[in-house]
């Protein structure tokens, strides 16, 4: 044993563990790991790229001869992966199936369903949509979910404990009231700005609504136009702060908003594919196709993703600017 | 493959590029929304509509507001403050 620990400290493994670690850099030697000051917030100073620090400025180690080495094949070996990895994405673009060709794995029998039986099954004018929201819900569904887990995780990351900061230090305290105090300078009063919003949102929330209502008969549907929806929000509340926004949306509204449109979402489609599965006759009308009010369940799901996304979007802005509302 | 096409899609290729060389962050992302900007138009030319519309609404405009947001939280974007600061 101890004839093995002796050398230790010369072995490469020993290296390799502190180069893993950060201790050791392999061309600046010993790396002393200084412990961050706990400034306030305010005062944090520009990262200054000048500094005559080896771990910050490399130039500083160009006389060093295993640097330049290293830096040489660095080069000419991240060019030659790059363009291999070029080459290799060009050739298999050449075997790809040209678009629209009858002999494409693409278009089997599924494809042809949906062409053929789609408009009476789902009673959808868009393709598109009568897929999304009626053979394949159960993939929307999903995917609605995961945008509002992922709301939750940058709510998780990103949000500012206000109790905790009694107890903190007080750079700490400050340190959360300067990220408060964002939206104490809001709103700036850009005239500019204000003079466009005021013209350009009610425009867009008109659209969004109207790609959501016309998801079935034309192009869109619900996550384009809660996606234009929630750009029309972040807009307005970039031009008229928080206080007007806090309003009509608060962290309650979105809870509610999102809750509501996932549990509506997932008891109606619970309906259909029990019905279906049961072959029961279900009692939605499909109505005539063509009319806004036809085709069954698509155009409340679409309501309901439209309305998820257009809060997942605002709510992303809102955590990212001031971590909590 | 119309003259259009082919325009676009040499621009969406020089954005991909200077993207990487730029140094300025906000740069960056100002080409990023530009390549999100023609790509979206891409899609109306490759007939899909509704990709188009979200590309526009979530490539273009909240991704790179995020970023902007993102980038004036670790102070990235700091001399203009101080400007208007000085005024």
């Amino acid at each position: 044993m101890s004839r093995i620990n002796k050398d230790y400290k010369n072995t490469k493994r020993y290296r390799f563990h502190q180069w893993m670690n950060g201790e050791l850099d392999p061309f600046i030697g010993n790396v002393e790991m200084k412990e961050e000051k706990q400034d306030s917030f305010q005062s944090v100073p520009k990262r200054d790229i000048r500094k005559k620090d080896p771990m910050i400025d490399h130039t500083l180690l160009k006389d060093k001869k295993e640097f330049r080495w290293y830096n040489r094949i660095y080069r000419v070996l991240s060019l030659v992966i790059c363009l291999v990895l070029i080459a290799m994405l060009l050739m298999t673009v050449f075997y790809l199936p040209s678009i629209g060709d009858a002999q494409n794995p693409a278009s089997n029998e599924v494809v042809e369903r949906y062409i053929e039986n789609g408009l009476q099954e789902t009673g959808a004018v868009n393709i598109v949509t009568g897929m999304i929201l009626d053979y394949r819900a159960f993939d929307t569904f999903g995917e609605s979910n995961v945008l509002f887990i992922a709301a939750c995780c940058v709510l998780i990351l990103l949000r500012i404990d206000v109790d905790d900061a009694k107890n903190n230090s007080k750079a700490e305290k400050a340190r959360i009231e300067a990220e408060m105090n964002d939206r104490l300078y809001e709103p700036k009063n850009d005239l500019i700005l204000q003079k466009v919003a005021f013209f350009l949102v009610p425009f867009l929330m008109i659209f969004g609504i109207y790609i959501i209502l016309n998801g079935h008969l034309s192009p869109g549907g619900g996550f384009s136009g809660g996606a234009v929806i929630g750009a029309g929000l972040i807009l307005y509340l970039n031009a008229f702060g928080f206080k007007k926004t806090e309003r009509f949306f608060t962290q309650k509204t979105f809870k509610t908003v999102t809750f509501c449109a996932l549990t509506f979402y997932c008891l109606a489609k619970s309906y259909s594919f029990f019905t279906g599965a049961n072959h029961i006759e279900s009692h939605i009308p499909l109505g005539k196709a063509g009319a806004i009010i036809s085709s069954g369940l698509i155009l409340p799901l679409n309501i309901c993703v439209g309305m998820v996304v257009a809060c997942t979007m605002y709510t992303f802005y809102v955590l990212f600017r001031k971590g909590g509302f | 493959m119309t003259v259009l096409q082919w325009i676009l899609l040499i621009f969406l290729i020089v954005c991909a590029i200077s993207v990487s060389f730029t140094k300025n962050l906000l740069t960056s992302i100002i080409i990023f929304m530009a390549y999100s900007l023609i790509m979206s138009i891409i899609w109306i030319l490759l007939e899909s509509p509704d990709l188009a519309i979200t590309e526009a609404a979530v490539g273009a405009g909240v991704t790179s507001v995020l970023f902007f947001v993102t980038l004036k939280k670790i102070r990235a974007i700091v001399e203009e403050e101080k400007d208007e600061q000085d005024q």
